[in-house]
């Protein structure tokens, strides 16, 4: 049972009213795209132990859409930030580091 | 015989007598009492049979922990299985019964399979039910079923309420012991807000019973100043009679609170459960005793030394007039102690140490107590009553060097601490040597959501064994639980404590060291589930050797007890004969709740007309007032018909069918999803949320759209209408309002933020009418306002206006292929208005109709529904809706996955219309067969029927399906075989039965 | 919608229709602002909050979305005001008053009530007047803020009227006292 501090309406959130999105910065693939690059977009997840970056959306609160950085192995939470941006903010990059050196998720370390 | 002695019992109130029922027998206990303590003062020491064996079964314990005193309570709408005695508090009228007994608790049939117990092994079941295979069906699972399971399951339905209750705090502390209370006053004195659980309705935990005394007060008084203390304190709030039942991530914890359980029949919830978030978290759960295994331990009248000297001091009831205690460690010398003291004889304390005890011991010996160090019992003499114990040497295999009388023995193994809610959420263990006890470990707590341990134990719980020892923990753990959410402790002084000088326990794992086979095989270690020193044994030898497997194996440590008593036990058997230790076997995993819970706390509030939220439409009162057979759709209920006399289901669908093809239906569509989307880049947006085009929708006009995922499954579908140049409104299947929006919503918030677009579900702001069939116009031209004739509002267009006085927009859409208008008015009128439809429509022969003919008439004329014909592995190419996506736009949702090569292949089963040779019906969900069989020896599939139905327009069955290769094969025949053995043959055709022109609906 | 009392705990009431106009755009914009003082003379409320007047309640709904509440019978000027205030710019202004039931739950015991079924904290410090929440009751969404130290009021849709209406029934029910912050 998670609580999650919902950046958009500043709140603490309770699982039960958060819902659950998967995991942030996917990239979209459309028509044009390889076979690989679309199977990659559509199918392709990270299943970490340790440092994760999902998606939730503050279902019973303000309705917005944020990303958490998480620790899958013992719900540590690093932060939670903007669904706006690509790629987690460096601050929060560089708390992980300081928690967790030598993490990797993705391309990002 | 036990009973109630003349004086003593710090708990009860020997002017308040109470009636109560035991199996039938009318008995009288006092207020204050257990139903356990009262069945002993009444000299019923046999409460039950044990599972397996049906073994004669007492109390082992005074609390929680208990084993074996299980009952089923009450009757009718207040029964309750597996209530344990020693935890069921007194009330008058209390009806209990023993469990898993036949014919009768005294004489029972089943206790035959202890005889047979030598065939009754660890494994028995596994090993024994397996063969011959049709043997299971008939003969072994019903004989399983008969003998599973101690209490009865409830039949009646549960007369109480029960509730919820959130509460977030800075800590929380289970367990209203010395520690508990010391934590509390440390936290409080500290300004933190402070909510305290106690499971019993007692304070003070085990103190007050072995005579503790706290600066210089008796415990008793202590713990009423630590409570007068906390009350003053209104940042500290005190339950007693509720559990701490479970931890979990985040600092979320459990509380069960048992409101009126020892007082039924008052208002008010009979459970609340407590939903807590706290910022910390102390468990001052305190420990355990453990059992002795020696041969006997589980006949009525051996018990834990703690709970016979419980019965003394709590409830002034002796189990006995002799009481054999057996220890290996000092703490059960205060029971012999304390049963001198009342009067009671104790012929002698058997102490396994060789070097015997500390100061106690003394203190028991001055008081004329026999004590023999380095013994151990043989064997417990007796069969539903212990009558005397074998004494033999504990280092060797059991001969007995002589024969006491007694009707107690009184047995202590040392003590666990209870580490069940740090284990809960991944607080780890030690092993401490000393006390032979795992013991939470303090730097490997569970972590919370701030990477640090949000679980502190306090006092016995963090394997404290004196009085000193406990209140200086819980007081250096509040401390740190203190500063852990960012207080200042206010550290008091210590206390003092007068402390017995106390020798070291020795660990005794089997009575004596050496037993034989015949001991070892008599020796109990669950007894609850009959698991005995010889079954784990077996168990090991066998190969299961992990903990885990061999509870399974065994059934140690399962079912409503979990291994309380059971587990250092049997862990320790099982290390043995593996030839480890015990740290290296580990324990089992601890899971909430600590106790059993009830049901109906799990539930809450929601059962009976709340268990779920029914929706409601405006017109729902009409409906329910005109024979509305229900129907869920999600959490709606809409009308599947309107039944009108004597009619049938089935009857009614048929004549609102016709009805409204010859004459007028109306439909109450409100429940259709509406969402508003405006702004700039609307029409963009639009455009990639349908396959097909929105963006050049004309204003005032409508357009069907699809709408599929990025897998390119169709998910939901309906019209769309633009409102202005920057504004549309999208309609949405019944079910998929909230999850269109949110799905609308999730793309422009995590995808195309940039985009100037602007949601809003509005679907419950609106009533919606369908008003459908050859007289829909006549009806509102009746009733009057806007112009609605088929020039000004054609076919797929819209108008706002007023109809009849009520503001309102028309959509001129069908699902039914009859002349149709889809009237939206505010909510608040939809009643009103649905009333004026009626009225004005009763010379046009006017008649509402449900879901089933909507449904029909929509099947009748090909169209689909999300559902029915999509699945989410349907694509709208397989449903022939090539014409609903564009082949203009580059992009729109589902776009690139409907490239895939699967999707394009010419092998997918597509949407044709079915129509049976002989007029009946095609069973729901009944497939096509093909030529040739499968891997499996099975048929091949063609395909199968998505939709069928009685149609009464056409007096014949049609239905829509997914065929392979199927608007290929138009005209072909294809085999639905049926449940019954028998088949229907179709030919393929299209899927549109009546009038494929769209004369009807464009008029 | 019916309006009924239930006098348990607390006294449950649900109140007779009210104006409610959901608002979208860009809330840091003076013309946003400006548009929102048009028609409530009150100022647009920080994150979490609501703001009263006399006549009107502006409730922060998320980033980008407040909740003016106000008299039913001005609703329709309310929307054209709003309408004309924000011409030009990005926003959605949509009459949602035949969607929302609402609810009051008043007396000493109303934040044990609500507790019951909000997964909220609702200590004095934690919540309070001037705050406003978006949360569930039971199994759906609501919102509540407290006009006063005693009593709530609590949004809830309409559909579900009638499941709200029970659930604070049952929590509001004479014998199941909490005494937590009460």
């Amino acid at each position: 049972m998670l609580i999650l501090h919902c950046p958009c309406c500043n709140e603490d959130k309770d699982e039960t009213e958060l819902a659950p999105g998967g995991e942030a910065h996917l990239k979209r693939f459309g028509p044009g795209s390889s076979d690989e690059d679309f199977e990659g977009y559509l199918f392709g997840r990270e299943n970490p132990k340790g440092v994760h970056f999902e998606r939730w959306r503050c279902a019973s609160g303000c309705g917005k859409w944020f990303h958490a950085a998480r620790c899958t192995a013992t719900n540590e939470v690093f932060g939670t930030y903007s669904a706006q941006v690509t790629e987690p903010p460096k601050k929060l990059r560089d708390v992980i580091t300081e928690k967790r050196p030598g993490w990797r998720w993705r391309d990002l370390s | 015989m036990s009973t109630r002695l003349a004086t003593g019992g710090r708990l009860i109130d020997r002017s308040k007598p109470v009636s109560f029922s035991f199996n039938g027998k009318k008995l009288k206990g006092v207020a204050g009492d257990t139903l356990s303590s009262a069945l002993l003062a009444n000299d019923q020491m046999l409460m039950g049979r044990s599972f397996k064996y049906h073994r004669p079964r007492s109390v082992v314990t005074s609390d929680g922990s208990e084993p074996n005193a299980l009952f089923n309570l009450g009757r009718e709408g207040t029964f309750e299985p597996n209530a344990r005695g020693t935890v069921t508090e007194l009330f008058d009228g209390l009806e209990a019964e023993s469990q898993n007994h036949f014919p009768s608790l005294e004489f029972d049939v089943g206790a035959i399979n202890t005889k047979l117990s030598r065939f009754l092994p660890a494994g028995f079941y596994y090993k024994m039910f397996i063969h011959p295979r049709p043997f299971w069906k008939h003969i072994y699972e019903p004989f399983i079923r008969k003998s599973a399971g101690l209490g009865k399951a409830p039949k009646a339905r549960d007369v109480d309420t029960y509730e919820h209750f959130y509460a977030f705090c800075d800590l929380l502390i289970v367990g209203g012991g010395i520690a508990g209370l010391e934590a509390a006053l440390e936290a409080g004195a500290a300004g933190l807000d402070v909510v305290l659980f106690e499971q019993t309705a007692h304070w003070g935990g085990r103190a007050p019973v072995d005579g503790a005394v706290i600066d210089g007060k008796q415990a008793d008084a202590w713990v009423a100043d630590a409570l007068t203390q906390l009350d003053a304190m209104p940042n500290v709030k005190c339950r007693a009679r509720t559990m701490g039942a479970g931890v979990y991530d985040h600092g979320y914890a459990i509380g069960y609170e048992r409101l009126s359980d020892h007082a039924p029949g008052e208002d008010g919830p009979r459970h609340r459960l407590w939903r807590i978030r706290a910022k910390h978290i102390v468990t001052a759960t305190g420990s355990i005793e453990r059992p002795l295994s020696f041969a006997g331990n589980d006949v009525p009248g051996v018990v834990l030394a703690s709970a016979a000297r419980d019965y003394v001091v709590n409830w002034g009831v002796s189990l006995g007039d002799r009481t054999v205690v057996v220890t290996n460690n000092d703490d059960a010398y205060r029971t012999a102690i304390a049963l001198k003291e009342a009067g009671l004889n104790v012929p002698v304390i058997i102490d396994a140490r060789a070097g015997g005890g500390g100061s106690l011991a003394e203190r028991a010996v001055a008081m004329g107590i026999r004590v023999e160090n380095g013994k151990g019992i043989a064997k417990v003499k007796g069969g539903k009553r212990v009558t005397g114990v074998e004494i033999c040497a504990q280092a060797g295999e059991g001969a007995a060097l002589e024969e006491i009388a007694c009707d107690v023995v009184a047995m202590s193994g040392g003590w666990s601490p209870v580490v069940h809610l740090w284990s809960h959420c991944g607080g780890k263990l030690s092993w401490d040597e000393t006390h032979a006890m795992f013991k939470p470990d303090p730097v490997r707590g569970p972590i919370g959501a701030d990477g640090k341990a949000f679980v502190t134990t306090a006092g016995a719980a963090s394997g404290a064994m004196g009085t000193g020892d406990v209140l200086a923990d819980a007081q250096a753990q509040a401390a740190l639980a203190v500063k852990a959410v960012g207080g200042k402790p206010k550290t008091a002084k210590a206390a003092v404590v007068e402390e017995a000088e106390a020798a070291a326990m020795e660990p005794v794992w089997m009575m004596p060291q050496g037993a034989s086979y015949k001991l070892r095989s008599k020796a109990w270690l669950d007894f609850q589930n009959d698991v005995k020193v010889s079954d784990v044994q077996l168990a090991a030898q066998e190969g299961f050797e992990s903990v885990e497997h061999a509870k399974r194996y065994t059934t140690l440590g399962m079912a409503t007890d979990q291994g309380k008593l059971s587990n250092i036990n049997g862990l320790a058997v099982l290390a043995k004969e593996l030839g480890t230790d015990i740290p290296s076997v580990g324990t089992t995993t601890f899971r909430p709740p600590y106790t059993p819970i009830s049901m109906g706390a799990i539930a809450g509030e929601a059962r009976g007309d709340i268990f779920q939220p029914l929706r409601k439409t405006p017109m729902h009162g009409w409906h329910d007032e005109n024979g509305a057979h229900w129907e869920p759709v999600g959490h709606w209920r809409r009308p599947y018909c309107f039944l009108r006399d004597e009619e049938s289901v089935e009857e009614a669908v048929n004549r609102e069918v016709k009805n409204t093809r010859q004459a007028l239906g109306l439909l109450d569509a409100s429940t259709l999803g509406k969402v508003i989307v405006t702004g700039p880049d609307a029409g963009k947006f639009l455009d990639m949320m349908y396959t097909n085009m929105m963006s050049n929708l004309k204003v005032g006009r409508c357009r069907y759209g699809l709408m599929c995922s990025e897998n390119g499954f169709l998910s939901d579908d309906g019209v769309v209408a633009r409102i202005d140049e920057d504004t549309w409104l999208c309609h949405t299947t019944t079910g998929g309002a909230d999850r269109i929006h949110g799905h609308m919503e999730e793309w422009l918030q995590t995808e195309w933020w940039d985009w100037k677009v602007y949601t809003a579900n509005v679907t419950e702001q609106y009533a919606q009418v369908a008003v459908v069939g050859p007289n829909a116009r006549k009806v509102l031209e009746k009733l009057g306002g806007m112009d609605v004739s088929a020039e000004t509002l054609p076919f797929m267009a819209w108008a706002d206006g007023t109809i009849g006085g009520f503001d309102c927009r028309a959509y001129r859409i069908s699902f039914s292929g009859e002349l149709s208008y889809e009237i939206a008015v505010p909510a608040a009128q939809g009643r009103a208005f649905w009333d004026a439809l009626l009225e004005a429509g009763a010379e046009f022969g006017v008649m509402p109709y449900g879901t089933e003919a909507l449904h029909i008439m929509r099947a009748e004329k090909g169209f689909i529904m999300i559902g029915d014909e999509t699945d989410g592995t349907v694509i709208p190419q397989d449903l022939g809706l090539n014409w609903a996506i564009s082949k203009k736009k580059e992009d729109f949702l589902g776009k690139r996955a409907q490239e895939r090569m699967h999707m394009v292949s010419e092998d997918r089963w597509k949407l044709v219309g079915l129509e049976t040779l002989d007029g009946s019906v095609i069973p729901d969900g009944a497939y096509a067969v093909g030529e040739g069989v499968n891997a499996n020896g099975q048929r091949n599939m063609q395909g199968r029927v998505t939709s069928t139905y009685y149609s009464p327009t056409l007096d014949r069955g049609i239905a829509m399906g997914l065929i392979h290769k199927g608007p290929d094969r138009m005209g072909e025949t294809v085999t639905f075989p049926k449940v019954d053995g028998g088949e229907v043959k179709a030919k393929i055709v299209s899927p549109i039965f009546y009038d494929p022109e769209g004369e009807k609906q464009n008029v | 919608m019916s309006e009924r009392v239930f006098e348990g705990l607390a006294t449950v009431s649900q109140q007779p229709q009210r104006g409610m106009v959901t608002l979208r755009g860009d809330l840091s914009a003076a013309k946003f602002k400006k548009a929102v003082a048009g028609v409530s003379g009150l100022d647009v409320p920080g994150m979490g909050a609501c703001v009263a007047g006399d006549a009107r309640t502006v409730a922060w709904m998320s980033p980008d979305e407040l909740l003016l509440m106000g008299p039913h019978e001005s609703v329709g000027e309310d929307v054209t005001a709003l309408e004309k205030a924000l011409k030009g710019t990005h926003h959605l202004v949509q009459d949602v008053s035949d969607a929302r039931a609402i609810y009051r739950i008043e007396g000493a015991a109303c934040r044990d009530v609500v507790a019951k079924l909000c997964p909220v904290d609702l200590a004095p410090d934690a919540f309070g007047p001037g705050k406003f929440r978006r949360t569930r009751i039971a199994q759906v969404a609501c919102a509540f803020w407290m006009p006063d130290e005693a009593s709530f009021e609590l949004v809830a849709f309409t559909s579900v009227a009638d499941y709200v209406w029970g659930v604070l029934n049952t929590a509001a029910d004479p014998g199941s006292a909490v005494g937590h912050f009460a």
